[in-house]
């Protein structure tokens, strides 16, 4: 056989081409044009809201100033100049001025007829009030009015109406006390203005000083009893007045010597207020009126109510004295006065602290600061039945990464190597100031549990004569109440310590972004803001790495990475089953990639200038970004700019359900309820990867605040909203919000457990948070303004002796990435007489802790329920007072324990919350926003939020002249003072939004129903009398 | 006509056709005693430089089931000017453009030298050709380099108003956006899950809402389809711009740990490049392009797990039913695969791995769209280059040598029908009166669609003469075949070629001679071996091999000369006399035995088995080999062991490998420096020879051919060894070391052997 092969194959049909080999050469990577960062230079940060030295204390004497500007021009030439002198001083005196002048309209017109009976009233019992009153304020403006009347402005005939300011939430905490104290002298000029008003006045001062004097000595320390002022007060003043005197001896006998007024160090007699005060603490109001140390406190009211029941008094409101109610202004500013000088010194167990819109130092001695922890009493029944009985809620207002002023420590890092923390063996309770060591230091028995635990040989130390530990100053942890643990890797989540976390943009480029100039403004912001990240210490550079996404209907990824010349966009729409498409480059560090990202902040609004799309998704989007978290396996922040509803077709798409029907039905509490549960599952996600989610909302209509809101809530994040955006109203403030937003300090990954003593047991959490279990509360990002308040409930009996102690332990994650444990511990008194119960009690923690209990119920129950569930409750509590605590005396008297003189107020004011008893123009929205916002608040907030500063300008926006200067410095410092930049509204009388004004006005009767303050302390009253009876 | 020989090969030149008989027996019973069925190797588009296309319709049978194509065989009453069909007999009309034919004046499809033509013609709009390149970014740093480098490379080679689209993937799979600037764009997809093509589109943006299209309409004449989107622009516009974008494409950025293999989405970036293309160009010529760099490691179409410690399915593990993941990729590329065809398109697979890539799973994307397979070791190796370029390799007219979406419709005369066909293709399942139940290969149609084809495509088409035995067809009768291919030109006309072919029937009892020396050995050989093939794809091999044995035997047993149980007296005629030697090779050949490839090899080898033409097919089943030495010019010699010689170079050519082997003799000169004397020039020539004919051949030939060049006892010899006959092995090679030939140390048998058996099973009168 032989091979017949074909022919070998043929001729080639083509040659090589040789220009392959060469080919590329003309296709080097041509570098982007390189656009230099744009320097930063507009935005200085926020200005610090309490640099200067807080008050000194002394009396502010009377803030008569309030109508200062108008009186002090009318009175021409020494007027001005001693006007001149403290400048913004008279900002200082603001909160008390606007006192003065808001209450008198509501309650009284400012007609003459009032004002007459007034004018006379100081010069009555002006001897007992060393502290200005409203009644005295009315007087001082009576006598500018007459000292002046050509020269002061028109309006103010109408009761300083011109043109006030309202700010939404305009605060009166320490702002002025701030400015105050960096204009000491400014003290004189109030006096001044105050003598200059009504020479009259000014001996009065003294005299006070002497008969208040008087009271304190014979009570010594009354019981804060309140008024049980003679049922049948007098109209007149000087029948008060001899009760008063009555009064204050009748109880003091029975009075017990113990607790005056405010516990720990007495206030040093010096001030001239501080009888007043005292007095005020023996807290007898009622007819006595007249003793206007006791400020509010006392209140010619109680005729009024007496006369209800009684028939003598034939009509009643009507003849109620609302000057004679106890005043907020009045008790914030004497507490101003009498505690802000001070330092408070935590080392005693269950001292009450000063007031949240007291400014004052602390000193840690072993007690956690109250800006870390408030609580409602601190001094807690023995027994649950005593816990029933008085209804007093059992609550502590926890903010465990609360931003300290600048002149006390931040908490000491206490590193224990690799062993970690020493922890009690069976309650896992961290070292603490109250571990007793015993056995010669060999072990300690935990004072939670007492469980006895050996002291690990490292940390062994010789105890001296008094059975502490030689070295108990020199551990914080021994000594302080509040100190941090450098976490060991056992503490860290997969056994990994952290890595630092990442903030990830969102932005909503749909076409209502897009057209409102959001999207613009907000990536010309980021390109300086990036800037700013939280860093820790003194580090040079934040180390936190920032990655960025924009939406619609799908999901624009960029890469940023710092090699390449432009960014590179990815587009994921399978939004159904989102995922993150890149991990390199997706988070960058800042100055690393600057260029890349400059140049992406700049073409993200021209890529996106002509869009038509406008529909948006909005679960993808946190899903997107904690998906990237995972991949990066860091813990980290998102910050979403949204606008609508999403309804693009995607997992957790909603829809408009708004239904204002729904309005006083059952089903009212759906609105506040989340559409569906995709967003809680969702939540939980992010918090177990750490993933905290912040919400900027920039609605046009309704985009479900209570769905949209679930994960941020849950994610310890935050909700801002800004209804109907627009770049040129509404961009100082956004910015503003942002800013700060994005710079402030963030612990993240966090958990949360509070300790308590044997006896109490922590029941129930509030706040933005998530639980998977009972105790420990977890935050996947927790800033310096959030608040978790906690809910304790007796399990067992406590004894006097040993009290009750809280430990607060929360492991977090720096945002440097170090893993770390904050300890605060607080110990409190226990009683067995419910008379220490309401002796001990803190009035703005507790609104703070039924505000948020009550908002919460609306999620549950219709919202009459909840409001009349607040009002019993609380007219329990003040009904057991008055049953177990207060002196006997007649029904139709009211008496409200000291410390709670301000709950009827206050309760009034939640009670006519947005959320409670919503008005016309209230959305859904509004309230579901409102209702998410109050959960997470701390005590001055909720103080400021639910009874609003009132302020007085006589004229507004002048433009370069030192007034106008000083309004907007007033604002200014209102601004820093707030966790949110607050909105600027500017109302003129007959204004529509004069409406808007008037709802701020908490004391007065509300459109939507909300009682007066007096006629709801009437309905309290009657409510605790049907309750006695 | 002179010898059979020179008729074939006319033929094959003009139709592009070899049948295995050109007489054909006259019965059903006679054609299926011949064993070698009635079938033709067809290359429809073959290359006819001397073949001017004519500017005009076909004139199609007005029978409805017929629509034959006039053509030369058909009777013309000119003046009448009627023509009957030759396939139904059907009287037809001409239309009134040809009223001006006669005896003189003949339109060219009447003229016998137009057996095939061409015919361009007018239908429906032209799209430009479409190149979808689908890429793998996880690969080695060098690898992607030189990727990059070529696919910037084939840009200027594409035509200019082509459209061009890139799909990237590795962990995820990035659709990019080319029309953009600044900020470059694409659309990412998770490479886990699978999207229906309706799913794609929409997350694309490709499905326009319902406002927008009415719209458009007025803007937009009807009919006009949508001629660009984002994804896919003309080259012309975006070159700088793709180019740029290929440049800096990255390596896939997700981390790959240690002991891992990198996640590769291939199977959703394919699905994804088909529905795309499905959406926005159905039935318009497009290439999707894949390249890739390993096997899929995740999502649909995953071949292997990413635990490296798990290698991929061999045939062993196939065979042992072990291949956990490849019954699901199989049936995810094959889906795959049908639903391209149905769009017309095709796609190539340029698999460039040391490893194995996952050819197996992945071969039906090119077996049934006409795509591309090829196979390197890196995409940094000139194979690859330089096959990559001649995919864009030109015609004589400068016509890019790519034909799309063809169909090749087959019309037969009564007697025959059609049982199947094998290549490229999928059936169009056209049922008619011509259609077999007898099946072979892609069968139960008269229609097939080849999505892809080049000049050297070449179908293996079978038919079943159906005459009965006692319906004698008259002396002189002829049967007819016509094959009608119309395709899309690379230049993007619709074009038709007719090719109509006739053979002589002859009655096998008083003509068997005639029919006996028209056969083609070489065609039929081939024909076989793509039955064998097509069967190996579905059989286990050793039945497969039987089959084809028995085949062999009966072939022999018909068409030896022989006395019964007398081995020593069988001969076979001229016409049959290689044929065993085609089935000896073939039988120990890469499309048949699997021992010592990798699945991978295996579905490549078939794959181009499959398509190549008679010449190419030959050579893979019975590789070439040339000897050069001092003694003479360069000649063919027996591939065989004993061809090995010392003082000899030899040239192999397997189609996928050139070998050059130098002697042992040859390789000590070599290694002493002969060469570089000048007094030796003759021996550097000797060197230079066989390299420069190896050099011819790699020129022509896609794919590239593997190139080795090795010497006596270099570990790449192995290629030769394992090729040629083993006639001497360990086992009969007594004067050990003796100069004739190399022994090969090998079990298997040797032609000698395989003849003796054949001989003695052929005579046998027991079988």
């Amino acid at each position: 056989m032989n091979v017949n092969q074909p022919a070998p194959p043929g001729v080639p049909y083509g040659q090589p081409q040789p220009g392959y080999t060469g080919y590329q050469s003309s296709y080097g990577g041509q570098p982007g044009p390189i656009i230099p960062p744009s320097p930063y230079g507009a935005y200085n940060g926020p200005v610090p809201g309490y640099q200067q030295l807080p008050p000194t204390g002394v009396p502010r004497a009377p803030p008569s100033s309030g109508t200062p500007p108008a009186s002090t021009t009318a009175r021409a030439p020494s007027g001005q100049s001693a006007y001149g002198q403290f400048g913004q001083g008279d900002v200082q005196n603001g909160p008390s001025s606007t006192v003065q002048m808001q209450r008198p309209p509501v309650s009284q017109p400012f007609v003459p007829a009032p004002v007459a009976p007034l004018v006379n009233q100081p010069a009555t019992f002006q001897p007992y009030g060393s502290l200005p009153t409203s009644s005295q304020v009315t007087t001082q403006m009576a006598g500018m009015q007459i000292s002046a009347p050509a020269a002061a402005p028109p309006p103010s005939g109408l009761g300083y109406g011109p043109p006030p300011t309202s700010m939404a939430s305009a605060s009166g905490n320490f702002p002025g006390s701030s400015l105050y104290g960096s204009y000491p002298q400014n003290l004189a000029p109030p006096t001044s203005l105050a003598q200059a008003h009504s020479g009259a006045q000014t001996p009065q001062r003294s005299v006070p000083l002497q008969a208040s004097s008087f009271p304190p000595s014979a009570a010594g320390a009354p019981r804060p009893p309140s008024i049980a002022g003679p049922p049948m007060p007098v109209q007149s003043f000087g029948g008060p007045q001899v009760s008063q005197t009555n009064h204050a001896s009748s109880p003091s006998p029975q009075a017990q010597p113990p607790l005056p007024g405010p516990p720990g160090p007495p206030p040093p007699p010096m001030h001239s207020s501080q009888p007043g005060y005292q007095l005020q603490q023996n807290g007898s109001f009622g007819p006595a009126r007249g003793p206007q140390p006791n400020y509010g406190g006392s209140y010619s009211a109680a005729p009024n109510f007496a006369g209800q029941p009684g028939p003598p008094q034939p009509p009643p409101p009507k003849r109620l004295d609302p000057d004679s109610i106890p005043s907020p202004i009045q008790v914030i500013e004497d507490d101003r006065n009498n505690r802000g000088s001070e330092p408070f010194v935590t080392g005693a167990r269950g001292q009450v602290p000063p007031l949240v819109t007291t400014n004052f130092v602390v000193k840690d001695q072993g007690n956690a600061s109250p800006r870390y922890i408030r609580c409602t009493s601190y001094n807690i029944p023995c027994t649950s039945d005593m816990a029933k009985q008085a209804q007093v809620p059992l609550a502590a207002v926890i903010k465990p990464l609360a931003r300290l002023p600048p002149e006390e420590a931040p908490p000491y890092v206490v590193d224990h190597g690799e062993s970690g923390p020493v922890r009690c063996n069976r309650c896992k309770a961290y070292m603490c100031p109250f571990m007793q060591f015993i056995e010669g230091g060999r072990r300690f028995q935990c004072c939670f549990c007492s469980c006895v635990t050996e002291v690990p040989p490292q940390y062994f130390q010789h105890l001296d004569h008094t059975g502490k530990r030689v070295d108990f100053y020199d551990r914080p942890e021994l000594s302080l109440g509040s100190y941090e643990f450098l976490a060991t890797v056992d503490y860290c989540k997969n056994n990994k310590f952290p890595r630092p976390p990442a903030f990830i943009f969102m932005i909503d480029v749909s076409y209502n972004a897009v057209r409102s100039g959001l999207v613009k403004l907000l990536c010309e912001e980021l390109k300086s803001l990036l800037d700013f990240l939280p860093r820790e210490g003194g580090a040079e550079e934040s180390a936190v790495r920032v990655g960025f996404v924009t939406y619609n209907k799908v999901l624009h990824f960029y890469n940023v990475k710092s090699s390449l010349a432009q960014p590179q966009m990815m587009v994921v729409s399978d939004v159904a089953d989102m995922f993150v498409p890149l991990l390199d480059g997706f988070l960058v560090n800042v100055s690393e990639s600057r260029t890349v990202i400059t140049s992406l902040l700049d073409q993200i609004p021209e890529m996106f200038a002509d869009t038509r799309e406008t529909e948006t998704v909005f679960a993808p989007v946190i899903q997107a970004g904690m998906e990237a978290l995972k991949a990066a396996e860091c813990p980290g922040k998102l910050f979403l700019f949204h606008t609508s509803l999403p309804i693009a077709e995607a997992p957790g798409k909603l829809k408009n359900r708004d239904d204002r029907k729904l309005l006083n039905t059952d089903k009212e509490k759906t609105l506040f309820q989340p559409q569906t549960g995709f967003y809680q599952s969702l939540a939980k996600e992010c918090v177990a990867q750490g993933c905290c989610v912040d919400l900027f909302l920039f609605p046009n209509q309704y985009v479900d605040v209570a769905t949209l809101g679930v994960v941020p809530h849950h994610t310890g994040g935050s909700i801002y909203k800004y209804a109907c955006f627009q770049v040129e109203s509404d961009q100082e403030r956004f910015l503003s919000d942002l800013r700060r937003d994005v710079q402030k300090d963030v612990g993240f990954d966090a958990v949360m457990r509070v300790r308590t003593s044997t006896g109490i047991r922590a029941t129930d959490f509030f706040g933005a948070f998530y639980m998977s279990n009972t105790t420990d509360v977890e935050l996947a990002g927790l800033d310096g303004d959030k608040t978790v308040t906690v809910e304790f409930k007796h399990d067992d009996r406590l004894s006097e002796d040993s009290g009750a102690l809280i430990q607060c332990a929360l492991l977090y994650t720096s945002c440097a990435g170090q893993r770390r444990l904050r300890i605060h511990n607080l110990s409190l008194n226990c009683c067995t007489q419910l008379a220490d119960l309401y002796r001990n009690c803190e009035t703005d923690t507790l609104i703070n802790y039924l505000a948020k209990f009550a908002y919460r119920g609306v999620l549950s129950s219709p919202v009459k329920t909840v409001r009349d569930a607040l009002i019993s409750q609380c007219a329990q509590i003040l009904a057991c007072y008055r049953k177990n605590c207060a002196s006997p005396s007649s029904a139709g008297q009211l008496i409200l324990p000291e410390c709670m003189k301000l709950l009827p107020v206050y309760l009034n004011c939640v009670l006519k919350s947005d959320v409670l008893q919503p008005g016309a123009e209230v959305t859904t929205d509004d309230r579901a926003y409102v209702r998410q916002l109050v959960t997470s608040m701390d005590v001055a907030e909720t103080n400021v939020f639910f009874y609003p500063r009132l302020l007085p300008l006589s004229a507004l926006p002048v433009l370069e002249n030192p007034l106008s200067k000083r309004v907007r410095d007033l604002i200014d410092s209102f601004r820093a003072q707030r966790s949110r930049y607050m909105k600027l509204i500017v109302v003129k009388q007959e204004d529509k939004l004069e409406m808007l004004f008037k709802h701020f006005l908490v004391e007065d009767k509300s459109l939507n129903g909300g009682a007066s303050y007096v006629d709801f302390l009437c309905h309290m009253h009657k409510e605790i009398r049907q309750l006695l009876s | 006509m002179a010898t059979y020989l020179e008729f074939i090969q006319q033929n094959e030149e003009r139709d592009g056709i070899r049948f295995s008989w050109n007489v054909w027996p006259s019965s059903r019973l006679e054609a299926t005693r011949m064993v070698v069925p009635l079938a033709c190797l067809f290359t429809p588009l073959k290359e006819r430089p001397d073949l001017p296309p004519v500017q005009y319709e076909p004139v199609l049978c007005s029978r409805p089931t017929c629509k034959a194509v006039l053509n030369p065989l058909c009777q013309v009453d000119y003046r009448a000017k009627l023509w009957a069909c030759n396939f139904c007999f059907q009287r037809n009309q001409f239309p009134p453009a040809y009223a001006g034919i006669s005896e003189v004046n003949q339109p060219a499809e009447l003229m016998p030298q137009f057996s095939t033509i061409e015919y361009i013609v007018q239908r429906g709009p032209q799209t430009p050709l479409i190149f979808l390149y689908v890429v793998d970014t996880c690969l080695e740093e060098e690898d992607l380099q030189a990727l990059k480098e070529s696919l910037q490379m084939s840009l200027s080679l594409l035509p200019p108003d082509a459209l061009v689209g890139l799909i990237t993937f590795g962990r995820m799979v990035q659709v990019h956006e080319l029309s953009c600037e600044g900020i470059s764009k694409s659309y990412v997809f998770r490479g886990t899950k699978d999207l229906t093509a309706k799913q794609i589109q929409d997350m694309l943006g490709l499905t326009k809402p319902a406002m927008s299209t009415q719209q458009a309409r007025p803007v937009q004449p009807q009919g006009q389809p949508f001629i660009s989107s984002r994804f896919l622009q003309p080259v012309h516009k975006i070159d700088m711009n793709l180019t740029d974008l290929l440049g800096e494409l990255q390596r896939d950025p997700w981390p790959v740990t240690q002991g891992k293999r990198p996640l590769r989405s291939t199977g959703v970036a394919l699905s994804i490049a088909v529905g795309l293309l499905e959406g926005t160009f159905p039935n318009t010529g497009a290439r999707i392009m894949l390249f890739t760099g390993g096997p899929p490691t995740q999502g649909p179409g995953m071949v292997v797990g990413d635990e490296l410690k798990v290698p991929i399915r061999s045939w062993h593990d196939i065979e042992k039913d072990n291949a956990r993941f490849m019954k699901k990729a199989i049936k995810h590329y094959e889906m795959l695969a049908n639903r391209t065809a149905t769009n017309g398109h095709c796609i190539d697979i340029y698999a460039c791995a040391l490893d194995q890539t996952g050819l197996q799973e992945m071969k039906c994307c090119a077996n049934l769209t006409g795509g591309h397979m090829v196979m390197g070791d890196s995409f940094n190796t000139s194979l690859f280059k330089q096959t990559f370029q001649r995919v864009f390799s030109k015609d004589f007219n400068g016509d890019f040598r790519m034909a799309f979406g063809a169909t090749l419709d087959v019309k037969t005369s009564r007697e025959l029908k059609i049982s199947g066909a094998i290549g490229p293709c999928i059936s169009l399942n056209v049922k008619g009166p011509c259609v077999s139940e007898n099946e072979y290969g892609i069968s139960g149609t008269s229609q097939w669609k080849i999505c892809s084809l080049d000049p050297t495509t070449t179908l293996g088409i079978y038919f079943e003469v159906v005459n009965q035995h006692n319906a004698p067809i008259p002396q002189g009768g002829r049967g007819a075949i016509q094959f009608v291919t119309q395709y899309q030109h690379s230049s993007t006309q619709r074009r038709i070629r007719v090719t109509t072919v006739a053979r002589s029937w002859a009655d096998a009892q008083n003509q068997f001679q005639h029919i006996e020396a028209a056969f083609d050995q070489e065609a039929a050989a081939v024909l076989m071996a793509r039955l064998g093939v097509f069967r190996a794809e579905s059989e286990e091999g050793p039945d497969v091999l039987r089959w084809l044995d028995r085949q062999l035997i009966r072939l022999c047993q018909k068409f030896g000369q022989y006395n019964k149980e007398d081995p020593s007296s069988f001969r076979l005629s001229d016409s049959f006399s290689l044929y065993p030697q085609f089935m000896f090779h073939l039988r120990r050949s890469p499309f048949l035995q699997v021992f010592n490839n990798s699945p991978d090899e295996s579905s490549y080898y078939r794959h181009h088995f499959a398509r190549q033409d008679l010449t190419q097919s030959l050579i893979m089943i019975q590789p070439i080999l040339y000897s050069y030495s001092f003694h003479g010019p360069p000649e063919p010699v027996l591939l065989d062991s004993s061809s090995i010689l010392a003082d000899r170079i030899l040239l192999m050519d397997t189609f996928f490998q050139i070998v050059i082997y130098l002697g042992e003799t040859i390789a000590q000169w070599r290694k002493a420096g002969y060469q570089d004397m000048p007094e030796y020039e003759n021996f550097k020539h000797l060197l230079q020879a066989p390299l420069d004919d190896a050099q011819d051949i790699m020129q022509t030939r896609f794919p590239m051919p593997r190139y080795i060049n090795t010497e006596h006892g270099g570990s790449q010899a192995r290629f030769l060894l394992s090729k040629v006959n083993p006639s001497q092995t360990h086992n009969n090679l007594y004067p050990w070391g003796q100069e004739s030939g190399a022994p090969i140390l090998t079990d298997d048998v040797s032609l000698q052997v395989f003849m003796d058996h054949l001989k003695k099973l052929a005579v046998s009168s027991a079988s």
